[in-house]
């Protein structure tokens, strides 16, 4: 059911945003057989909009970063089942799948330092048991013939796959909307309902309110600005906006790639993700400036982009460029998510209240392993390996203030 | 025989004075790069900084939880600077908006030639400086190893020169030591080591050329624990700055025997 009336039924779970993580953790709530109201005013036109739809814990990990590591690697290990529930009843290529695709990242460099960079970088990769081959790249160049011949280094990632977001949503979305249990109300979530010291339900902009015995805050930038938050909880979001290209491969150059190839060109990252309708995917730009609007395509970025894929891939020149997109990623102080119950005035759990925000960069990655934690939530049972995400972590140290010991000796 | 009274006797407060505001570190700090937010507040910690500039380009000092947030909260000052401006006129504007969104009269002037070099253009930072001096503002000219033109930065009311030691990124150290004293020796504005510097020998090197203050981000943004290499560099620049004011013995051809033989007992 989509509706922009309010129903005035008691849900089981009222999930606030419907972009990828949204969706795929409604959908987990109705396989664990609960009713579920999902609320956006505008589902899938956020950062879900723009994402590569890169599967790629390897590729994605940075130093000092290797908390994330596993969660990153726990999403990676559900994704085929998670996939595969999904695409059930469609064939590799159907157009109504998620374009789920398990084939493998090259990891390319362009200079010296680049070379050096990803080797760094390899080392803490294998340490953390993750597998990295150097390739050659002649034998890389073997593999995808169109790669430039100046590239001065390349490893392949079997590890690091690729789903195509748009249709990830849509695919989601459709099988949801097939759902007697579930409904979708077009309408923004204002703030969250109180009953009774536990969370009740969302309340709607421009009113009307949806009830619901547990309510899952999914709606990325927007969680901070929700009304009714429990008290002394902040989020600390920010936004960091990225641009990202799409553009169709004639004919005559298909298929361009084979493989997503991630490179380093003089020390700035660049990815191209080809897709299965012809294609390709090139992002993406980190910016935290001020954009005119949330939207707003950076001419420098989509120039940085263009610049660093064709040094890659000259063969980017003979693309039609399709579509420049701009989005802003619910950036964290620590580059890892606010994911599961927080404390309420009092120090106890806050009933009825889950928060699932703040992905970042890997929202798409991380979907399943989100969809699986809310429900191990739900259920009562959470995984303590997952107790660091905790939405209020950042509360206790938030007055940190520089020591003022032997600062005079410099 | 007595103990030996300790020697070892805390340095005397030597903090960096400029434009009349006392810094007591005498390490700036870059912000680009940094992996997140948190990482990046526990290297400057580790720092001790109590400058820090920002590319007002690539950070929107209204935007809250970010960038600016985290130096408010950790009391360190902030030297906006104007980082991707090509031209004497973008750089005039990014100084004004700087000034406006920050209310800091201080502005790190870069204007950069090419991306491919990201060395200073000369003839237009000569421009910025003139137009910036002019409209008030205290600059701190991102300028290219030259003795000449760091004198006539200073000449035309450049607040402090900041002259690069290599290419912004390239961690390559300091490649011509001997512009550097120049500049030093010439400079009745504090100069400012800024760019190329690749670990703590390159900033204990430029203290000890006499420089005043070392500028850095890239070699702790991006290094693999930029906690432990921020503190690297807070104990790299005091060494350095104790080194040049305790005074270097000479650089000779032979050897010198630590200990002289004069006075020693004789054994017949």
């Amino acid at each position: 059911m989509d509706t922009l009336a309010v129903p005035a039924v008691q849900y089981d779970v009222a999930v606030i945003g419907g972009g990828v993580v949204g969706h795929g953790i409604a959908w987990e709530a109705r396989r664990s057989g609960r009713s579920v109201v999902l609320i956006d005013d505008a589902p899938g036109t956020g950062a879900s909009w723009a994402a590569a739809g890169m599967l790629a814990p390897v590729s994605e990990l940075h130093y000092q970063e290797e908390g994330l590591l596993a969660f990153m690697l726990e999403a990676s290990r559900l994704w085929p089942s998670f996939a595969a529930a999904l695409d059930a009843e469609t064939e590799t290529g159907d157009a109504s799948g998620t374009g789920y695709l398990p084939t493998p990242t090259l990891a390319v460099g362009v200079d010296p330092a680049d070379r050096r960079a990803l080797a760094d970088l390899r080392a803490v990769q294998l340490a953390s048991g993750l597998a990295v081959e150097p390739l050659g790249v002649r034998e890389a160049r073997a593999r995808e013939p169109l790669l430039s011949p100046g590239i001065s280094c390349a490893f392949e990632i079997p590890a690091d796959h690729q789903v195509d977001p748009r249709r990830l949503l849509a695919r989601t979305a459709s099988l949801l909307a097939a759902d007697s249990k579930f409904t979708a109300i077009r309408r923004r979530a204002a703030g969250l309902l109180w009953d009774n010291g536990r969370v009740a339900g969302v309340g709607l902009a421009g009113g009307g309110q949806v009830r619901a015995a547990e309510t899952i805050v999914v709606n990325g930038l927007g969680a901070a600005d929700l009304k009714g938050l429990p008290p002394g909880l902040s989020l600390p979001l920010r936004p960091v906006y990225g641009d990202i290209l799409r553009l169709r491969v004639p004919p005559a150059l298909r298929p361009l790639l084979r493989c997503t190839v991630r490179g380093l060109v003089r020390g700035v990252p660049v990815y191209l993700v080809p897709r299965e309708d012809g294609t390709v995917v090139i992002g993406a730009t980190q910016r935290e400036d001020a954009p005119a609007h949330a939207g707003a395509v950076s001419a420098g970025g989509v120039y940085q982009l263009l610049r660093d894929a064709q040094q890659l891939l000259p063969a980017v020149a003979e693309l039609e460029l399709l579509e420049a997109t701009a989005r802003a990623r619910p950036g964290t102080p620590d580059n890892a998510p606010l994911l599961g119950r927080v404390a309420g005035s009092g120090g106890e759990e806050t009933a009825g209240l889950i928060i699932a925000t703040g992905f970042f960069r890997h929202g798409v990655l991380l979907t399943p392993a989100a969809a699986a934690v809310c429900r191990q939530l739900l259920d009562g049972k959470p995984d303590p390996r997952w107790a660091g995400f905790r939405p209020d972590r950042f509360a206790a140290h938030q007055d940190s203030r520089l020591p003022t010991d032997d600062r005079t000796t410099a | 025989m007595a103990a030996l009274a300790p020697t070892t006797q805390q340095p005397a407060r030597d903090p960096l004075t400029i434009d009349g505001v006392e810094l007591g570190s005498r390490l700036i700090m870059g912000t680009g790069g940094a992996p997140s937010l948190e990482g990046l507040g526990a290297a400057l910690l580790a720092s001790g900084t109590e400058l820090t500039t920002v590319a007002m380009r690539r950070y929107s000092p209204a935007e809250s939880g970010s960038l600016f947030q985290l130096l408010a909260d950790h009391g360190i000052r902030v030297l906006p600077n104007t980082a991707g401006c090509f031209t004497a006129r973008d750089a005039v504007l990014t100084a004004e908006l700087a000034r406006e969104a920050l209310e800091t009269d201080w502005v790190k002037l870069e204007v950069i030639a090419d991306e491919h070099t990201l060395l200073p253009d000369a003839l237009e930072l000569v421009e910025a400086t003139d137009q910036l001096v002019a409209r008030g503002f205290k600059v701190f000219a991102y300028t290219n190893d030259d003795p000449v033109l760091a004198l006539r930065l200073e000449n035309l009311g450049a607040t402090a020169v900041m002259p690069l030691g290599a290419p912004i990124g390239t961690g390559l150290g300091i490649l011509n030591p001997h512009n550097i004293e120049l500049i030093v020796s010439r400079a009745s504005v504090p100069v400012v080591l800024d760019a190329g510097i690749g670990t703590a020998s390159d900033a204990a090197l430029a203290m000890e050329l006499g420089c005043d203050a070392v500028l850095l981000a890239t070699a702790v943004t991006r290094a693999q624990d930029p906690a432990l290499m921020g503190a690297a560099f807070r104990h790299a620049v005091a060494a350095g700055r104790l080194a040049r004011k305790a005074g270097r013995i000479p650089r000779r051809e032979h050897a010198l025997a630590s200990s002289a033989m004069e006075g020693r007992a004789e054994f017949l």
